[in-house]
């Protein structure tokens, strides 16, 4: 079945993946994940129940570590970095009046 | 026969019995780089004077006996995406423009503690998303056969410097055959290591589940002592995997005899190039000739590999790039209202179209509502991708296919039809999914001398038996053309 994407949606994933697109992107999206969707729906035809999600291949466990620091103060390195710092920290805009 | 002409273990082999030095390669390098970067436009960064000055001093290390390895002195390009201490690490987006990490990738640091020398930072699809190399921000590469043909992506930068001399060696990442497949496109060998072989530590993340850091190289046996060298067991990388052997280089023998190899009849059916097919199974036929059993078989799932590839990818890659966001690093827009308005902003003026596509995708099959239907069933559909390998692993020591369905396209022919073009990772895609080590080899070449890959593909931590086929099909393969050549 061709999934139709809606302007909704487009608004609703926009939120989610902290995008604004123009107009003809909208466009484009919409179109473009419509057929993926489609394409991608093909998995429907394959019968999964009681197969387990698989997130990695290999067995995997927590990786746990004694919480010491090893690589000394890295802070000037890491804020050399940031469009705009003050004060030995990040500079962000207002998050509420 | 030039400086350049030397494969990577013969150029150091020449710098250790002084018949050359680290610093003259650099200088063939750049003068390589000088003539062909122009209309190729293989690197993003790459710093005559700092590579030179790296030179000198391994070449110092070297005359006082303290660097002796195999890797010692030869020149080394590294993919974009891979930070590198103190040089510019963009991955060929506007978004990480002016982005210089504190530190370098743990396969990078492995490389430098071999004494390998970084000619710069090679081009690639904007964070590894394309298979062209066409979505970079700073302009396309070109094939080094034919520049009016793609080099492959995402690693087109670090395949055509291989093939071009602007480099002896180099590094790629592959998440759904992005070393592999420019491999094929350039006519050099492209590695995949197994999932957690090589640390993915500083290698920026696009779908975590899937990447590893692979080397382009000129032949196998350089792409055995690069593989050497990058791979470790890192606790900066809880996916590194503590037990795996890693001494590759023993494996460099001719030797298939015995050796089961399975052809997946899946992997020839329709959309495969004619030209292609002949070449593959012609390399087929010499691997048999040299006592491997030879067959084909029924592998199964082919045809679903790439919508779970492209539900996991995408999911993974819109959660990964969340960190994009203005505040840390990296581009922040010039105008904005408010917190939200300039995350939103920075990140629709910073990515590039493809990038952006990913994310959406990725955000919708990971929002709720849909999470179950797309996300999940692609999982499970992974599962049932591996357990189709692991019984074909039952009957056979490697599998050999296609790396893709074609050589090289134009320029400009891929990108209008964005699903046309993921439909050519047919035959990497799965190998990632399932976590498998896959090694590129050229096989030949079509009709317009573009060159076409082999692709073997292993049980996991089965390098070793990877890189012994390989090495015996590249060398019985050349005493053929030898043969041939002569009558």
């Amino acid at each position: 079945m061709a999934n139709i994407i809606d302007d909704a949606t487009i608004e609703y994933v926009g939120i989610l993946a902290k995008l604004e697109l123009s107009d003809r992107e909208k466009e484009a999206a919409k179109k473009d994940m419509g057929r993926m969707l489609d394409y991608i729906d093909q998995l429907n035809e394959l019968d999964t129940s009681g197969v387990e999600p698989m997130s990695h291949v290999l067995p995997r466990r927590n990786v746990f570590r004694e919480d010491i620091v090893t690589n000394g103060d890295g802070s000037a390195d890491a804020l050399a970095n940031a469009p705009e710092q003050k004060d030995d920290m990040y500079v962000v805009p207002k998050t509420f009046e | 026969m030039g400086i350049l002409d030397y494969t990577a273990v013969e150029l150091s082999e020449q710098i250790r019995t002084g018949k050359c030095t680290a610093i003259d390669a650099m200088e063939a390098v750049f003068e390589r780089i000088g003539e062909k970067e122009e209309e190729y436009h293989c690197y993003i960064t790459a710093d005559r004077e700092s590579a030179l000055k790296k030179a000198a001093a391994v070449q110092r290390k070297i005359e006082a006996g303290e660097l002796t390895g195999p890797l010692a002195g030869v020149p080394v390009a590294v993919k974009d995406n891979l930070c590198t201490k103190g040089v510019l690490t963009s991955c060929a987006s506007r978004i990480l423009s002016n982005f210089v990490p504190a530190y370098s990738a743990t396969a990078v640091e492995n490389l430098e503690k071999a004494g390998a020398v970084m000619v710069g930072k090679t081009n690639m699809d904007e964070f590894a998303m394309g298979s062209t190399t066409e979505t970079s921000y700073y302009g396309v590469t070109r094939n080094p056969v034919n520049p009016e043909h793609v080099p492959g992506g995402s690693s087109g930068g670090s395949a055509a410097a291989v093939a071009l001399g602007e480099c002896f060696v180099a590094l790629g990442s592959d998440t759904g055959g992005s070393v592999r497949q420019p491999a094929s496109y350039c006519g050099v060998v492209g590695l995949k290591p197994t999932y957690g072989m090589v640390s993915r530590y500083g290698l920026v993340a696009y779908g975590s589940s899937l990447d590893q850091i692979g080397p382009l190289t000129k032949n196998v046996t350089d792409a055995a002592y690069l593989l050497e060298a990058i791979a470790s067991y890192d606790e900066k990388d809880s996916t590194s995997e503590p037990s795996a052997e890693r001494d590759f280089t023993s494996a460099l023998t001719e030797d298939v005899k015995g050796m089961r190899i399975g052809i997946p009849k899946d992997y020839f059916g329709e959309g495969l190039d004619a030209e292609v097919k002949a070449a593959v199974l012609a390399g087929a036929e010499v691997l048999k000739k040299a006592g491997a059993m030879v067959e084909e078989f029924d592998l199964g799932m082919v045809e679903y590999a790439i919508p779970a590839y492209y539900t996991i990818a995408t999911a993974e890659a819109s959660s990964n790039l969340e960190r994009f966001d203005g505040i840390k690093y990296g581009y922040r827009t010039e105008q904005f209202e408010g917190l939200h308005n300039m995350y939103k902003k920075t990140r629709s003026e910073g990515f590039g179209e493809e990038v952006k596509r990913r994310i959406m995708l990725g955000s919708f099959v990971l929002s709720s509502g849909y999470y179950d239907a797309y996300y999940l069933k692609a999982l499970r559909t992974k599962a049932l991708i591996k357990k189709a390998f692991d019984e074909a692993f039952e009957k056979y020591d490697l599998i050999l296919g296609p790396v893709a369905p074609s050589t090289a396209p134009k320029l400009g022919e891929s990108l209008s039809d964005p699903l046309k073009m993921y439909l050519g990772d047919i035959y990497t895609i799965s190998v990632n999914l399932a976590g498998l080590p896959g090694i590129s080899v050229p096989c030949g070449k079509d009709g317009n001398g573009l060159p076409v890959g082999l692709q073997l593909i292993g049980d996991c931590f089965e390098e070793k038996k990877l890189i012994r086929a390989a090495y015996t099909y590249e060398k019985a393969s050349a005493k053929l053309k030898e043969a041939t050549e002569i009558s």
